[in-house]
């Protein structure tokens, strides 16, 4: 048994400093000079600021933006830290709605945002547009940047209404950011919902 | 399902196929102590580890030996991360301020990731600093894996050798298995999670104004260099709360497709090292098929339940399309989402790209059925093989019994004392997973914790104790685990499904090096072909289906009849 201790406890010693201190340093320093953009968020900088990451989704809510997916992510309550209050694309506290299918909670929740998403959309529900399922579940992050393509024609009528902009320039801009599959094979149709915002706001501030 | 999403799972599995022999090759060789293009350059390395720590690398050990040395390392592994996440208030890197963690949290973590399980009670961002994170937690992913697969060499070892007194030197098959293996191809991994946007920093958090002009903290940190051994060593602990989800960790379908890559290709190779070691390739490659035939039926119940909305939710007005988002990202989809969930628990990865918490019930079935089966489906690095082997000598002892002649495997007879030991092992799982289940839900503080209710709730206690005693990691996530009870019963059940399984099968690997080989004849079974893979198959189906169809009515099956009658819990 004394025979094990000396190895057992140097070979700890020794791999953290290896695995645990050495690689993941030189990682960062690799990373750090090769992909400086990558490894430090894929930020968005607009006139000096940081509005956010190309990755990360925010909480979109005023009419004249896309609006992202519901989101199931919380901060600690304000007036009591043992409580949770609902705080929607919280990006330092990734968490989806962990409800289950038969989750009374999942259904109320998901009934409301379609009665929601009406009432913001009348010419979407004149359309007879169906509600597409992304834009009425929780991603499982809480931080999903995109929507399907579905989910952003559904809005570009109420864009265009808001904004003054024909419905055609809308739509124009929805098929120009959506992305398809890599090789037409990995990865689901999506467009990200802050690169359409940007590109709005691009389009209205000249 | 749509014949995208097949073609996804096609090509999936086609990778698995073509990247099995080359790198079994490469782990037979780094195993046996051969040269490899590496040589050169890590060869003065291991020899100063060995120096360092005292190690004579010609000296075996016998079974025991090999057990204790196991053991001693992980005691060790086990105070050192207790420590650190301890006092992790007082140490640099540390740029969120994270505060110094719990006793009970720490216990659970630190046994969590020793046991190459990765459960998590906690939410990365929200409670460990950088330096947790990379000399902790990274550190333990290398180094659990790695103890993983030397077991499973040593196991390999029991076949291949004759009358032999010893299995091999476990400090040597740890150092070679993580300067040979898993450093250089997470070096290579974690530059290609980076270019695919996963970040490498050591800051904390980005602060940011969004268009809507709200403030939003972005966390980051060190995440590519955790994320490449996390897959590759089927940890799956994640760097954030969500994993995989998180599109930090996980940003892109081809960054998606390397990391289901990662989770099987080790455990894959492993199949090829054990037929070229017992000099058989054939004999892996039905380890191999027996296997991957117990994956695709998997996949394709999982991905056909989670294509299918939610009739709750498509009564009150959603259109069906799209399948059960619920819990899962737009870049992933369904069918990505599916495989992903699939090979995760049939490894004993379990790291999560959508929750399944919220998965439909028989799609949360299938990663619960998975992990009781044993996680023998290519399973955790080196778990997973010397798991399904556990299951070959059952079904080689039921031949013989069939047949009435003394079962042999691969030459070796096996005895008493093997399928005693095998019974060891098997049972060790369904006694803590029942056990604990069962007290978990009859207690105030083991129900407060479930988020869900009804049978869905029963279903988080179930598949907690599942993926803690099998070693997986991922959870129903809605579970509020960080606390006291469920930490330590947690962290029990990870042990004893760790060691309860290691001890016997290394015992097992002593008796059977020591045997003599019995020349093939006529009236042995042969274990190269389909009729043993399907043998092997049966034997595994009906333990596990024996052991857990009950507790699987009381959760899934009962939760998906509730829900096609309309009720809501």
């Amino acid at each position: 048994m004394l025979t094990h201790i000396r190895p057992a406890v140097m070979m700890v010693v020794v791999m953290t400093v290896l695995t645990g201190l050495a690689y993941p340093l030189a990682m960062t320093g690799i990373a750090q000079a090769l992909f400086p953009d990558q490894a430090n968020g894929s930020l968005v900088i607009q006139g000096g600021h940081v509005v956010g990451s190309r990755l990360i989704g925010q909480d979109f809510t005023a009419a004249k933006y896309f609006h992202g997916r519901p989101s199931a992510t919380s901060a600690p309550d304000p007036n009591d830290a043992s409580k949770t209050v609902a705080a929607p694309y919280n990006a330092a506290n990734s968490s989806g709605s962990n409800l289950g299918p038969t989750s009374k909670a999942l259904v109320d929740r998901v009934s409301a945002d379609i009665a929601r998403l009406r009432a913001d959309n009348p010419e979407a529900v004149r359309a007879v547009m169906p509600i597409p399922g992304d834009l009425v579940t929780a991603s499982g992050s809480g931080l999903d940047p995109d929507i399907s393509p579905a989910a952003a024609l559904f809005q570009v009528p109420r864009i265009a209404r808001v904004r003054g902009l024909p419905e055609a320039e809308v739509r124009a801009l929805v098929e120009r950011l959506a992305k398809g599959a890599l090789f037409g094979l990995y990865g689901e149709p999506r467009v990200n919902v802050l690169a359409l915002n940007l590109a709005l706001d691009h389009a209205a501030g000249g | 399902m749509t014949v995208n999403g097949w073609a996804q799972i096609a090509l999936y599995s086609a990778l698995i196929v073509a990247l099995t022999r080359p790198l079994g090759g490469y782990l037979t060789r780094v195993m046996q102590g051969e040269r490899t293009f590496l040589t050169p350059v890590l060869r003065p390395l291991e020899r100063a580890v060995y120096a360092v720590c005292g190690v004579d690398e010609r000296a075996e050990q016998g079974w025991a030996g090999y057990a204790v040395g196991m053991l001693a390392f992980k005691a060790a592994c086990f105070l050192a991360l207790y420590l650190l996440l301890r006092v992790q208030d007082l140490l640099p890197f540390n740029p969120a301020g994270q505060a110094a963690v719990g006793p009970d949290l720490a216990y659970n973590t630190a046994v969590s990731f020793l046991t190459n399980t990765n459960w998590q009670s906690y939410g990365g961002e929200t409670t460990m600093s950088n330096l947790v994170q990379m000399a902790g937690l990274t550190v333990q992913n290398f180094l659990s894996a790695a103890a993983g697969i030397a077991i499973a060499v040593a196991f390999v070892r029991g076949f291949a050798r004759r009358s032999a007194s010893s299995i091999g030197n476990y400090w040597v098959d740890l150092t070679r298995l993580t300067l040979y293996v898993l450093l250089p191809v997470s070096i290579l991994v974690a530059l290609f999670f980076v270019w695919q946007g996963v970040p490498q920093t050591l800051g904390g958090f980005i602060d940011a104004t969004t268009l809507q002009g709200a403030h939003q903290s972005i966390a980051i940190g060190p995440v590519a260099s955790q994320e490449a051994i996390k897959m590759l060593g089927t940890n799956g602990g994640g760097f954030f709360n969500a994993n995989s989800a998180h599109p930090f960790e996980n940003p892109t379908a081809l960054a998606n497709l390397v990391q289901m890559l990662c989770i099987f290709s080790l455990g894959a190779a492993l199949t090829n090292m054990f037929g070229r070691m017992v000099g058989q390739e054939k004999q892996g490659w039905a380890v191999f098929a027996a296997m991957g035939l117990l994956f695709l039926v998997g996949t394709a119940v999982l991905y056909n339940a989670e294509s299918q909305a939610n009739p709750a939710l498509v009564a009150a007005g959603m259109d069906p399309a799209m399948g059960n988002m619920e819990g899962k990202e737009v870049r992933f989809g369904i069918a990505a989402s599916a495989l992903f969930a699939t090979i995760t628990t049939d490894a004993s990865c379990g790291a999560v790209n959508a929750m399944h918490d919220s998965f439909m019930p028989l799609g949360g079935m299938v990663p619960m059925v998975n992990i009781m089966l044993g996680e023998i489906i290519y399973g955790g690095v080196g778990s997973g093989l010397y798991g399904f082997l556990l299951f070959a000598i059952i079904a080689v002892f039921v031949a013989g019994l069939m047949v009435g002649r003394t079962p042999e495997y691969l030459g070796k007879k096996i005895e008493a004392r093997e399928v005693k030991m095998t019974m060891l092992a098997v049972l060790c799982l369904p006694l803590v997973i029942l056990g604990f289940t069962a007290l978990a839900v009859v207690l105030p503080v083991g129900t407060g914790a479930l988020a869900n209710a009804g049978p869905h709730g029963f279903s988080e206690a179930l598949y907690a104790y599942t993926s803690a005693a099998g070693n997986n990691g991922s959870a129903f996530a809605g579970l509020s685990a960080n606390v006291p009870f469920w930490n330590t019963t947690l962290g029990i059940a990870m042990m004893v499904g760790r060691f309860f399984v290691i001890i016997p099968a290394l015992a097992i690997a002593g008796s059977l090096a020591a045997k003599k080989t019995v020349p093939a004849s006529s009236g042995t079974f042969p274990t190269d072909g389909g009729l043993f893979a399907g043998l092997v198959i049966g034997v595994i189906l009906i333990v596990g289906g024996l052991t857990f169809f009950p507790a699987l009515a009381l959760g899934p099956v009962v939760e998906h009849l509730a829900m096609h009658a309309g009720t809501l819990f």
